[in-house]
């Protein structure tokens, strides 16, 4: 590589929190003031919300993001049964804890703020950016929160929730189990029921986070299993809380349960997040109790599903920003090279190179574009839950549903795409590990992986999401875009892009209706799928990248609405279009990826 | 026990501002933000209260724009009230002006205790704390770097070159200290809720009894006459190790006169 003695030029970059994008966006394309106006949130204000945001942002980047690298390089150790975190995640997941910042758009029944979810998608957004791998506790919690509230008992929601929203104690999904992974039905874990309204939970769950750690006082579990007689498949599970100290009826905690974390998993990146073996049972069982009704499990677990995939995409969005930022440090301070117009005999920083600038604004458009993206989509999760009328509440969530699979799949994708820029950014030391940056690479490739892989988000978009009204919601939602991109066509600078965007919803259209034509042939349709998400979702960003643009053109901070104008631009003439060229692979059938045998792949 | 505070609200020193070519000072018409140097004597004042088991804290703030976000920080990290004083004709007061307005301001208010931060962070006269003091007729001391409270006396560790000094004097008392003492707790959630109803006073130079050619440009005694750019900073020496670096390493700390 011709690196030779390393001598580090630049350090990694801190974390900085953008709050001026994130609160751009969450203004002109959440609309934040208009969900503050509902009766849901009457009781929430714009500069509430931006205060809470700006010492949150405060906060991750000065506690929580400090322990990223110590996630990484220290990472969680199996001991015995235990798992030992990094000495400093222990005093920060307890300021965390403190903070009060993990329930501020969790439900006010149990101690929450009751903010709108794009609210706590923006302190997420800066919780995964400061620590991806820490981030994932509070979020595995949250998903136990949820299904306590959507199925719990008043019991065991008066038992368990307040210490979760705090973060006192955090919560676990068991789902996997080794013969069981994206084909959840074939689970063999047993729940015979003991007569006293408890169930002895036996038998082993795999790719656990946050299965065990030292960093709370008690840990949630929610297993799925069999009880005695249950049919097969997927309509035979049903969800148990399994919690790793009994709690007594005071809330104190008792005796330790029959659940042992047998090991943690060896991991390509998020070291910070122990991925355990938990075994339940192994000695006199393991007591569980049954949440929701039995054999719903599977349908339980699907109404936390979008929370889920939506959090998971913006994994993407966050590690992307964060290797952003250290790029765009490592280029403003590496000297190297002399660029084109640099006085003859300087060298010039490598941010003045033509390849180095397209690199950053690559990654600066699609970040704000997935940034657009991630946020429209939990507006969506609000208004179909907070908007007036039934009517909205429907456009509402049809939208929320269509964009769930495009925001895990784009976002997670552009995670691994991004990273791997930002290391091309730093050159050589972007492969050496002391720069940090290639953490950022290892940790963003997960996402694509769990909570559904992308191939999966793809399949639920071309089945059920565009079954919805027979292709309807997509068709009109494209023509919304085509709306946009005439309403951009007089923005001063924006005709080009104005033009792209309206052959980008011709060509999908015209992709659209090649699949809905060929519905009634799931192999033709697959074939085309991940092409497709990738499609639908570019020119979705396209559209809200175009309402970015017009808002940033009156923005009241002229230096911020010219950076998003100049993005935005990028993103219209030189990403857009690439959306023209994946109209063969969507529309090839299946016929040139069975062409060979699977011997003849060999 | 009763504790007042003063507090700047300042420009983001992230986002620095830009000097009025004119009057050369900093351009202070942006969003200002709680002087970091300032949340030190706020955290100090809260656990001052809480080691004398009860009492209040009170913020004091100027501010010619009616401001309010560094305050809302401090009222979030527990603070129980703040008073700002806010005019228009308060553009351009210098130190001494601040002193008497601030002095005004908490005069009345029955303050056992008065915390400062040795200096703001935008301006650094570093002088107004001890001139509230003298405006007052309070003791004051300054560069706390630990502050107890003993029935009606104040006893400080005062920050000295060589080590600190011990000192003790009568309250009501002002004291100031210095950044870094004491780790400003971070405002939670509840905190930043619950300094929106928290009482907030905002008084005009009458309301003090001042009128506008005492403040302001027309009040100054104090003028900037010049400002100057500072010297980048030259590159540092490098040394190969011969192994003979430790002198060299001894000689550069003997020459600060740190050993």
């Amino acid at each position: 590589m011709g690196i030779g003695r390393v001598e580090y030029p630049v350090g990694m970059a801190d974390y900085s929190p953008p709050l001026k994008d994130i609160k751009f966006v969450l203004n002109s394309i959440a609309g934040i003031g208009d969900l503050v106006e509902t009766d849901a949130y009457s009781h929430v204000d714009v500069d509430t919300v931006e205060m809470v945001l700006e010492e949150v942002g405060r906060f991750m980047a000065e506690v929580i993001a400090p322990t990223n690298r110590d996630g990484d390089t220290i990472g969680a150790k199996w001991n015995d049964g235990e798992v030992n975190m990094p000495d400093s995640f222990g005093p920060a997941y307890g300021q965390y804890v403190e903070s009060g910042f993990n329930a501020v758009a969790l439900s006010p029944e149990f101690g929450g703020g009751g903010f709108p979810v794009v609210t706590g998608i923006a302190i997420q957004e800066m919780l995964t950016s400061a620590n991806m791998g820490f981030s994932l506790c509070p979020l595995l919690t949250q998903g136990a929160i949820d299904a306590f509230l959507h199925h719990g008992t008043d019991e065991q929601k008066s038992m368990y929730l307040p210490k979760m929203l705090t973060g006192e104690w955090t919560g676990t999904m068991n789902l996997t189990e080794p013969h069981a992974g994206s084909d959840v039905g074939a689970l063999t874990t047993k729940a015979e029921p003991v007569g006293d309204g408890s169930y002895k939970i036996s038998g082993t769950k795999i790719f656990i986070t946050f299965g065990e750690h030292d960093m709370s006082q008690n840990i949630i579990h929610l297993v799925l299993a069999r009880t005695p007689g249950s049919p097969p498949g997927t309509r035979g599970i049903s969800m148990f809380v399994v919690p790793k100290f009994m709690v007594n009826e005071d809330g104190s905690l008792g005796d330790r349960n029959d659940v042992s974390c047998v090991s943690i998993e060896h991991k390509l990146g998020i070291h910070g997040s122990p991925t355990c073996v938990l075994s339940f049972g192994e000695k006199e069982g393991a007591i569980g109790w049954l949440v929701g009704n039995e054999n719903e499990g599977m349908r339980n677990m699907f109404t936390m599903m979008n929370n889920a995939r939506l959090s998971v995409g913006l994994e993407g969005l966050s590690i992307s920003e964060r290797a952003y930022q250290d790029a765009l440090q490592y280029a403003q301070e590496r000297v190297q090279g002399t660029a084109v117009g640099a006085e003859k005999g300087t060298k010039s920083p490598i941010i003045d190179h033509a390849d180095v600038r397209r690199m950053l604004m690559t990654q600066r458009a699609w970040i704000d574009a997935m940034r657009c993206l991630v946020y429209a989509n939990a507006a969506h999760l609000d208004r179909s839950i907070a908007s007036a009328d039934s009517d909205a509440k429907t456009a509402a969530k049809e939208l929320a549903d269509l964009y769930i699979p495009l925001t895990k799949a784009l976002c997670t994708d552009l995670g691994n795409e991004m990273t791997s820029l930002a290391i091309q950014v730093h050159g050589g030391m972007g492969f050496v590990e002391e720069t940090g940056v290639a953490q950022h690479y290892r940790d963003a490739r997960i996402a694509p992986i769990y909570e559904g892989t992308n191939g999966i988000q793809a399949a639920d978009l071309v089945g059920r999401k565009l079954a919805m009204r027979s292709g309807g919601v997509v068709i009109d939602h494209l023509a919304e875009i085509d709306a946009v991109a005439k309403e951009i066509s007089t923005l001063d600078g924006f005709g080009k892009f104005s033009d792209n965007l309206t052959q980008a919803v011709d060509t999908t259209r015209r992709s659209t209706n090649w699949l809905l034509s060929n519905a009634s042939s799931p192999n033709e349709v697959l074939a085309g799928s991940v092409p497709y998400l990738r499609m639908l979702a570019t020119v979705v960003c396209g559209g809200l990248m175009a309402r970015l643009a017009i808002a940033a053109d009156g923005s009241a901070d002229a230096d911020h609405g010219a950076a998003k104008k100049a993005s935005v631009k990028f993103f219209g003439e030189q990403i857009l279009p690439t959306v023209n060229s994946l109209e063969g692979a969507v529309t090839a059938g299946s016929a040139d990826l069975f062409a060979l045998t699977a011997e003849q792949l060999a | 026990m009763k504790v007042v505070v003063c507090v700047k609200q300042i420009p983001d020193p992230a986002d620095p501002g830009a000097l009025d070519p004119e009057t050369r000072t900093l351009k202070r018409d942006v969003k200002l933000i709680l002087d970091e140097s300032d949340s030190y004597g706020v955290e100090m004042a809260l656990q001052l209260v809480d080691a004398a088991g009860g009492g209040e804290v009170t913020l004091v703030s100027m501010a010619p724009n009616g401001e309010r976000s560094g305050l809302s920080t401090a009222l979030a990290m527990g603070a129980e009230s703040a008073t700002l004083v806010s005019d228009p004709a308060l553009v351009g007061s210098d130190a001494l002006t601040t002193a008497k307005i601030l002095a005004a301001a908490i005069a009345g208010q029955g303050a056992d205790l008065v915390i400062a931060g040795s200096e703001s962070s935008d301006g650094y006269t570093g002088t107004v704390p001890e001139q509230i003091a003298a405006v007052l007729d309070m003791p004051s001391v300054t560069a706390a770097k630990a502050i107890e409270v003993d029935g009606s006396t104040v006893k400080v560790q005062r920050q000295t070159d060589a080590g600190y000094d011990e000192v003790e004097c009568p309250m009501p008392a002002l004291v100031s200290v210095t950044a870094g003492v004491v780790e400003p707790r971070y405002p939670s959630f509840k905190g930043i809720m619950a300094a929106k109803s928290k009482p907030f006073e905002e008084k005009s130079i009458a309301d003090l009894g001042m009128s506008a050619d005492q403040v302001g440009w027309a009040g100054a005694n104090q003028e900037i006459t010049d400002v100057t750019d500072a010297p980048t900073r030259e590159a540092g020496d490098v040394f190969e190790d011969d192994g003979e670096a430790h002198l060299k390493i001894v000689a550069f700390l003997e020459n600060l006169k740190v050993i």
